[in-house]
C-alpha cells in the first residue's frame, strides 16, 4: 500500500507540513538575512595600547621594540613575497618584537567581525573583491591618521620627510575630507590605452593623438578584418580609464573634479558630451569588437591579445593578468587617452595614473606606530625595488626604477609617467562612489551607450540622474576635491 | 505517566529545538532589529533610525527590480524545471512504446542511460556550473556563437549575458539545466512506487501517453511535485540564484539592472557598500516574500490525499 503523501499522520498534514516547511525555508533565507547578524557588534573595548617608544633617528615613529605588530595582508595578483620580504626588515630592526603576518584573499571575512570587536590588526592591506568600503571607515572613525609617518624621516635620506619621496596624487589620495591621511596606497597604476605597438607597427601608424586619426586607425585596421577597440563588455567600469582622462584632457582637470563632488550637471559638460560621442562614434562605425559587450576582462583581454582587437582600456595589472596570452612580440605599450583635436585643455600625454592597494592603519590597533613603521620600511628603495622586480608594477615611491629590468608594458607605462609630467589626472569616483562608478555610471550608463543601447545625450542624461541621486542620499558619505 | 511522557518528548526536542533558536530564530530577530539601525557593518556603533531604511527600500526602484526578478525567479523555475523533468521522466519510465513480452510500462530505449546522463550536472558544483555557461555565453568565441557560425548562422550572434532582454533568461536557462536531473531522479523514484496495474488499466481503457500522464501519473505524484516546487523555490529566492548572478552578469546585475535578484542586492548593500542596516532591511523583505511563497504554494497545493 502506499500513498501519495510522504507522511502517514492522520489528519491536517498539510498544515503541519506547512509549518514545517516554511521554516525549512526561513532556514534557507537565514543565510541572507542572519550572516548578517554573525558579525554583530558586541565585542568590548581594548583600550590596553602598547606604550610607545623612545623616538631616536633610526626609530623616527616611536615604534615600541617589544611590542607585537600584526600585520594582514590581501594576498592578490601581487602575492605575498613582497610583504614577507618587507617583515623581515621589521624583525632585524626591532629583534625583540614579534611580528604576526598573515595573508587572505579574505580581507573582509577576516577583518570585519575584528572591526566589529574594536580588535583589528596593526597594518591592513585593504584590496581585492573583499575590500571594506574606505569611506565608511573613515567616516566612523576607525582608522588612524598616517600624516606622523608621512612627516617622518624617509627610510633612505633622513633629510627628506616620506611625504616628499612619493609620486604625485599619492597623498591626495589617502585624503578624504580635510588634511587627515588615511591611506597609503603602495602599487602606482598607469590607466590608459593598452595596445601592441608591433600590431600598429604592422598597420604603419603611430598612436593617434586626435580622434580623427583615431578613427583613421581604426578604419585601416577594420579593412584588415582587425577591430579597433575592445573593453571588458561585462564590466563596463574599465571604460572610464581612457575616457576619464579624455574628458579631462578636452575640458581640463575642473571637469573631472565638478563630476568627482557630484556638481549639478556636472555630466553636462560639453567636454564630456564631445568624449562621449566620440565613443559613440567608435560603436557607430562598427570599430568595437563583435560581442564586446558579452565579454568579461579576461575575455576581452584574451580577444585584444590574440589581435582581434587593436586597443582596449585598462590599467597597468593587465599586463600581469594576461601574461599568459600576450605573446612574446607582442611589444605592449600604453598611451595617455588620445584627445579630440587642437583645442583641448591639455597637451596629448595627460594620463590617468594613481595608487592601488591600499594600506591602512586601524584606529583601534593596539601598536599604530609598528604598522606606520612597517610601511616606512616598505617605501624605502629597496623594498620598493624589490616589489617592481617581482610584481612588474611601479610603487608609491617615486623611482626605483633604475638598475632593475624592466617589461615592456612596465616601460612604457614608465615612459607614459615621464611624458606626462605634471598633467596626471586622478578622477577618484571609482573610490569615492563605488555603486555610482561601477553599476551606475559603468554599467548602466557607458555599458548601455557602447552597446548601442543608448544615445550619448541618454546616457548622459541617465548618468546626471544617478549622481544627482548619489549626492542627495543621506545614506552616502560625500566628497570634495580640496 | 502522562506527565512523563511530555518530560520524555521534551528531552528529545530541547536539543534541536534550541539549536533551531539559536542559529536560525535568534539572527532573525537580530535582523529584524538591525533593520531598524544605521548600523553599516563596519564599526560597533549604530542608532535607532525608526522606519527610515523601510522608506527608503520602497522609494528604492532597484529593489523593485530585484524583486519583480526574484518573483519571476520563484514562478518561473519552478514551473520550466518541473514541468521538464516531468516530461523527462515520463518518457524514462512509462512513456515507452510496448515490446512484445516486455513489462507493461517501460522507458524509451536507452532510458537507463538518460537518467545516469540527466543526473550529471547535478554532481557540479553551481559554481563551476556558472563559470562553464559564462564562458558557454561569450559573444566572441563562446560555444553558442560558435555552434550558430558552424552551421552557417553568421548574422545570428546575439550578446547574451550582454543584452538586458535575454540576460535574466540565459541565467535561468543555467539553474534549469543544473536542477533539472535531480527532479528527473526524484520524479522516477515517484513514478516507480505507482503499481504497474493502474497503468494496465488505463491502457486496457485505451489510455492514449497524453491521457495516462495527466489522468494518473500526475495526480499520484503530486505530493512529490508539490514538494519539488518548495524545493525549487528555495533555489530560485537564495543561495542559488546568488550564484549565478554573481558570477555569469554584466556588473553583476546588469546589463542596466536586468538581472539583479533579491540575495545580490543584500549582498551589495552589506559588503560593497557598507550598508549593512539597509541589507538586513531587504533581506526582512527576502523573508516575507519566502514565507509568502511557501504558504501560497502549501495552499494551491492542497489536494485530497489518495490511497492506493
Amino acid at each position: 500500500m502506499g500513498s501519495t503523501s510522504a507522511h502517514n499522520g492522520r489528519e491536517s498534514v498539510g498544515r503541519r507540513d506547512l509549518i514545517l516547511r516554511s521554516a525549512a525555508l526561513g532556514l534557507v533565507s537565514v543565510p541572507a538575512v542572519g550572516f548578517l547578524s554573525a558579525c554583530a557588534s558586541s565585542g568590548g573595548d581594548s583600550e590596553d595600547k602598547a606604550e610607545s617608544g623612545k623616538k631616536t633617528k633610526a626609530n623616527p615613529l616611536g615604534v615600541n621594540d617589544t611590542a607585537q605588530m600584526e600585520f594582514v595582508l590581501f594576498d592578490g595578483g601581487f602575492g605575498k613575497e613582497y610583504a614577507e620580504d618587507a617583515v623581515k626588515v621589521y624583525e632585524q630592526k626591532f629583534p625583540k618584537a614579534s611580528v604576526k603576518f598573515s595573508a587572505t584573499q579574505k580581507i573582509q571575512t577576516t577583518l570585519q567581525p575584528r572591526f566589529n570587536q574594536g580588535t583589528p590588526p596593526d597594518l591592513i592591506d585593504n584590496s581585492g573583491a573583499e575590500q571594506m568600503d574606505m569611506g565608511v571607515l573613515v567616516g566612523k572613525k576607525q582608522l588612524a591618521d598616517l600624516t606622523p609617518l608621512l612627516d617622518a624621516p624617509s627610510y633612505d635620506d633622513p633629510a627628506k620627510k616620506v611625504r616628499d619621496t612619493l609620486r604625485p596624487g599619492i597623498v591626495e589620495m589617502g585624503q578624504f575630507d580635510g588634511d587627515p591621511v588615511w591611506i597609503m596606497y603602495y602599487a602606482y597604476t598607469v590607466y590608459g590605452v593598452w595596445y601592441s605597438q608591433k600590431a600598429l607597427d604592422s598597420l604603419d601608424e603611430q598612436y593617434p593623438e586626435t580622434w580623427d586619426q583615431m578613427l583613421a586607425v581604426c578604419e585601416k585596421a577594420k579593412k584588415k578584418g582587425m577591430a579597433g577597440w575592445t573593453y571588458a563588455g561585462k564590466y563596463p567600469y574599465y571604460l572610464p580609464f581612457s575616457l576619464f582622462p579624455m574628458i579631462g584632457k578636452v575640458g581640463g582637470r575642473e571637469v573631472l573634479d565638478a563630476i568627482d563632488n557630484l556638481e549639478p550637471n556636472a555630466w553636462k559638460h560639453p567636454a564630456v558630451k564631445a568624449c562621449f560621442e566620440a565613443y559613440y562614434e567608435l560603436y557607430k562605425k562598427g570599430y568595437i569588437l563583435r560581442g564586446t559587450p558579452g565579454l568579461d576582462h579576461i575575455q576581452s583581454q584574451t580577444a585584444w591579445a590574440k589581435g582581434k582587437a587593436l586597443f582596449i582600456p585598462n590599467g597597468s595589472w593587465v599586463e600581469n593578468e594576461s601574461a599568459n596570452v600576450i605573446p612574446a612580440d607582442f611589444d605592449l605599450a600604453v598611451s595617455g587617452p588620445t584627445g579630440l583635436d587642437s583645442s583641448d585643455k591639455l597637451p596629448f600625454g595627460a594620463i590617468w595614473a594613481s595608487g592601488g592597494e591600499p594600506f591602512i592603519v586601524p584606529a583601534k590597533a593596539k601598536n599604530p606606530s609598528g604598522g606606520m613603521e612597517q610601511l616606512r620600511i616598505m617605501l624605502s628603495e629597496a623594498s620598493s625595488k624589490n616589489f617592481t622586480s617581482k610584481v612588474k608594477s611601479l610603487t608609491a615611491f617615486n623611482g626605483g626604477t633604475d638598475g632593475i629590468e624592466l617589461t615592456p608594458g612596465l616601460k612604457s607605462g614608465v615612459a607614459a609617467l615621464d611624458k606626462a609630467g605634471d598633467n596626471v589626472l586622478n578622477p577618484r569616483l571609482q573610490d569615492w562612489y563605488v555603486q555610482l562608478n561601477k553599476e551606475q555610471v559603468g554599467v548602466s550608463g557607458l555599458g548601455e551607450m557602447m552597446a548601442g543601447r543608448l544615445t550619448p545625450a541618454e546616457a548622459i542624461k541617465k548618468i546626471q540622474g544617478f549622481a544627482d541621486t548619489a549626492a542627495k542620499d543621506s545614506s552616502i558619505k560625500h566628497y570634495k576635491h580640496q | 505517566m502522562q506527565h512523563g511522557k511530555y518530560r520524555f518528548i521534551v528531552g528529545f526536542l530541547a536539543v534541536p529545538l534550541g539549536l533551531y533558536v539559536l542559529f536560525v530564530i535568534w539572527p532573525f530577530i537580530q535582523s529584524i532589529y538591525y533593520s531598524f539601525t544605521d548600523w553599516t557593518g563596519l564599526s560597533p556603533e549604530f542608532k535607532m533610525v525608526g522606519f527610515d531604511n523601510y522608506s527608503r527600500m520602497l522609494d528604492d526602484d532597484v529593489f523593485w527590480k530585484s524583486l519583480w526578478h526574484s518573483l519571476l525567479f520563484a514562478l518561473v523555475l519552478p514551473l520550466v524545471t518541473i514541468g521538464f523533468a516531468l516530461f523527462l521522466a515520463f518518457m524514462i519510465n512509462v512513456g515507452g512504446r510496448r515490446r512484445r513480452g516486455g513489462p507493461v510500462v517501460s522507458g524509451v530505449r536507452g532510458s537507463s542511460f538518460y537518467k545516469i546522463v540527466y543526473f550529471f550536472p547535478q554532481v557540479l558544483s553551481i559554481a563551476i556550473v556558472a563559470l562553464l555557461f559564462a564562458f558557454a555565453y561569450n559573444p566572441d568565441s563562446g560555444a553558442i556563437n560558435s555552434a550558430f557560425k558552424a552551421i552557417g548562422l553568421d548574422s545570428v550572434q546575439p550578446l547574451w549575458l550582454g543584452d538586458p532582454d535575454l540576460a535574466l533568461w540565459c541565467v535561468m536557462a543555467v539553474l534549469v539545466w543544473s536542477t533539472v536531473g535531480f527532479f528527473v531522479v526524484l520524479f522516477s523514484a515517484g513514478m516507480a512506487s505507482i503499481p504497474a496495474e493502474l497503468y494496465e488499466a488505463a491502457l486496457l481503457d485505451g489510455a492514449n501517453r497524453v491521457n495516462t500522464f495527466f489522468r494518473l501519473t500526475l495526480p499520484l505524484l503530486w505530493d512529490t511535485v508539490q514538494s519539488g516546487w518548495v524545493y525549487m523555490g528555495i533555489l530560485a529566492l537564495g543561495a542559488e540564484s546568488f550564484a549565478v548572478v554573481q558570477i555569469m552578469t554584466t556588473g553583476p546585475g546588469g546589463p542596466d539592472y536586468s538581472t539583479t535578484v533579491m540575495v545580490l542586492y543584500v549582498y551589495q548593500k552589506a559588503f560593497r557598500d557598507g550598508q549593512a542596516a539597509y541589507a538586513t532591511t531587504i533581506g526582512v523583505a527576502l523573508l516575507v516574500v519566502t514565507l509568502a511563497f511557501a504558504a501560497i504554494v502549501m495552499r494551491l497545493g492542497r489536494r485530497e490525499r489518495l490511497e492506493f
